[in-house]
């Protein structure tokens, strides 16, 4: 069974059909790309996925549980995080306070028992703690734990994200453009990172404009071209299909 | 166990704040200090929300008036005439009435400070869930008119009810009986507890407000703080923690507003007015809004001044005087400016030109 089915979704924002009939699956332990140039809904058909806002028709059916109207912060304690095109760190937060905010689902101390500090709360705090440094000690940015997360380098404030949504055990991560605004040598490190985390067992589905990114780690890609799904296949196929061809380079 | 040893030393000062003044046959000036404790407890519970979870509240003197109102007339308004009901007949088989007599040897039945106090502050946790609900899914300028609006309704509300004595307030409120020995009230015997009272009060308010910020829920309210949609991401149920802590600042300054209340033996409707939750929002940007220990340093400092008289018949003047100045030139509050660091660099700067004359 996929993990993450889309099923024939649309999205008009008034008279503009962003995403028309899409359907296409995802299948436990891969990478999957959808690619497409600026316009073609790629980034509102994230939208619908993470629950940001609904979708017009269709259905999303993730771990076989069809998402109805859910809210992003439901669909995240179902287990699908997501990081964003623009990165959003959280200001005046350290790079570990931030991987610790991502435990948020994963525990569950309220406002009576942090204000009390109830002793069931001391072992929580310590395993948030802990587990927030192994993850950024994955992501090999262990010795930027306790520097203001804002203050970092891009390339790093994307690793610091992908740890902060990792700390969520996610079984699917959602990545709106991850090497947006990195250069070629920190595009590569993201690279490796993704594929280091897919190698944990974890799906994940990025949108992305970078080709040799797409090109290099995906399994499958989807191309969308003015919200319409256009072809579905592995990176090879996709180099050499005419349509997208024509798409990327403009016809002859 | 961090939380309270980093309030110990404020503990040190307290105590010796009341050795000084009485060395010095000044304790008067504790009268003050015990009404800016209890201000300084609703501008630390104000500070929470504005400056962690980051929603604005030009509201809060309501909350404080809910609280001291609600309190006061429980306490003083005489339920002789309503004896025979339901209600006032359930409230006596639970023990939470008083009889005595009123000035004039009257009979007089009250409801008991205790029990007036828990209703006065439930019933200001209830009011603001009741505004948070809608009010808080408006954000920046927004919020904050739609809490003016609140501020608004109670400040009329408490001029226009007989119930709540209308321009004059209520006086003659009885005091609070804590346990035999220990009362809140404005007797001059009873001075010097009530200081260790109220100071009591503010150092447990800021140990929980420490260890909260400190937290899973802190970390989220911060995470809202600096942007909302990511913290949805990382599963915030952002408009519930925005609820419950706008229902917990709420909490702080209801009973703020018991406490005081009992303190003064009255409460009058300039507490409910605009201008008061005005003065709180400045003085928790002069702390430097996300700054706990700030917010609780000027809340006492700004309040004891004011209280003294310093600021004359200009009193509210200087409260919008400072916001304006604040927001210009040291947006991150007083304590960001560093002035130890500053002055520092000034003088070595200075020691450098005059060698490099020499």
């Amino acid at each position: 069974m996929a993990l993450l089915e889309i099923n024939s979704l649309s999205k008009r924002f008034g008279g503009l059909l962003a995403v028309n009939d899409v359907s296409f699956q995802v299948e436990p332990g891969q990478i999957k790309a959808v690619i497409g140039p600026n316009g073609a809904g790629k980034t509102t058909l994230f939208n619908m996925i993470s629950g940001t806002f609904p979708a017009t028709s269709g259905t999303v059916t993730f771990q076989g549980r069809e998402l109805k109207r859910q809210k992003p912060f439901q669909v995240a304690g179902l287990g699908m995080a997501r990081t964003f095109q623009n990165i959003k760190m959280f200001s005046g937060m350290t790079a570990l306070e931030n991987v610790m905010l991502g435990r948020h689902v994963q525990s569950s101390a309220g406002f009576m028992s942090s204000m009390f500090r109830m002793p069931w709360t001391w072992k929580e705090e310590r395993d948030i703690r802990d587990k927030s440094l192994e993850l950024l000690a994955l992501l090999e940015i262990e010795e930027h734990a306790h520097t203001d997360a804002e203050s970092l380098a891009f390339g790093q404030q994307r690793a610091v994200e992908l740890a902060r949504a990792l700390a969520l055990e996610p079984t699917l991560l959602l990545l709106d453009e991850p090497a947006a605004g990195l250069n070629i040598y920190e595009t590569a490190e993201v690279g490796r990172l993704i594929t280091k985390i897919r190698d944990l067992g974890i799906t994940v589905l990025l949108v992305e404009h970078d080709m040799s990114l797409v090109m290099d780690i995906s399994d499958e890609i989807v191309v969308l071209c003015f919200g319409e799904k256009i072809a579905e296949d592995t990176p090879t196929h996709i180099q050499r299909d005419p349509e997208v061809i024509k798409i990327y380079l403009g016809e002859e | 166990m961090k939380k309270l040893l980093s309030v110990l030393p404020l503990l040190a000062v307290v105590i010796g704040i009341h050795f000084l003044t009485s060395a010095t046959d000044t304790m008067y000036y504790l009268t003050q200090m015990t009404m800016s404790a209890y201000y300084a407890l609703l501008i630390i519970g104000l500070c929470v929300l504005m400056g962690y979870a980051g929603q604005i509240s030009l509201g809060h003197a309501g909350f404080f008036a809910i609280g001291g109102y609600l309190s006061a007339a429980l306490t003083t308004r005489n339920l002789i005439p309503f004896q025979d009901t339901a209600l006032v007949g359930l409230l006596d088989s639970a023990g939470m009435l008083l009889s005595g007599q009123d000035l004039y040897g009257e009979a007089l039945l009250v409801v008991s400070p205790w029990a007036a106090s828990l209703v006065a502050v439930s019933a200001a946790a209830v009011i603001a869930v009741i505004i948070g609900i809608p009010v808080l899914k408006l954000k920046g300028h927004y919020l904050a008119m739609a809490t003016l609006g609140f501020g608004i309704i109670i400040y009329r509300v408490v001029l226009a009810l007989e119930y709540f004595g209308e321009a004059d307030g209520i006086s003659e409120v009885p005091a609070f009986v804590l346990f035999s020995g220990l009362s809140v009230s404005g007797n001059f015997s009873d001075r010097v507890q009530n200081y260790y009272i109220a100071w009591g009060l503010l150092l447990l308010g800021m140990v929980l407000l420490l260890n909260l910020i400190d937290s899973r829920v802190g970390r989220a309210l911060r995470g809202i703080h600096g942007s909302d949609e990511a913290a949805d991401a990382m599963g915030v149920n952002t408009s519930r923690f925005k609820l419950q802590t706008f229902v917990l600042s709420a909490v702080f300054a209801a009973i703020a507003g018991v406490f005081l209340t009992h303190y003064n033996g009255g409460i009058g409707p300039s507490e409910a007015g605009v201008m008061k939750s005005v003065r709180y929002v400045a003085i928790v940007a002069v702390g430097g809004m996300a700054h706990l220990w700030g917010a609780l340093l000027m809340g006492v400092v700004l309040n004891f001044l004011s209280l003294r008289g310093v600021f004359g018949s200009y009193d509210d003047a200087v409260f919008g005087l400072i916001l304006i100045v604040i927001m210009l030139f040291a947006p991150n509050g007083i304590l960001s400016l560093n002035l130890r660091h500053r002055l520092k660099r000034y003088l070595r700067q200075r020691k450098e030109d005059r060698e490099g004359e020499a």
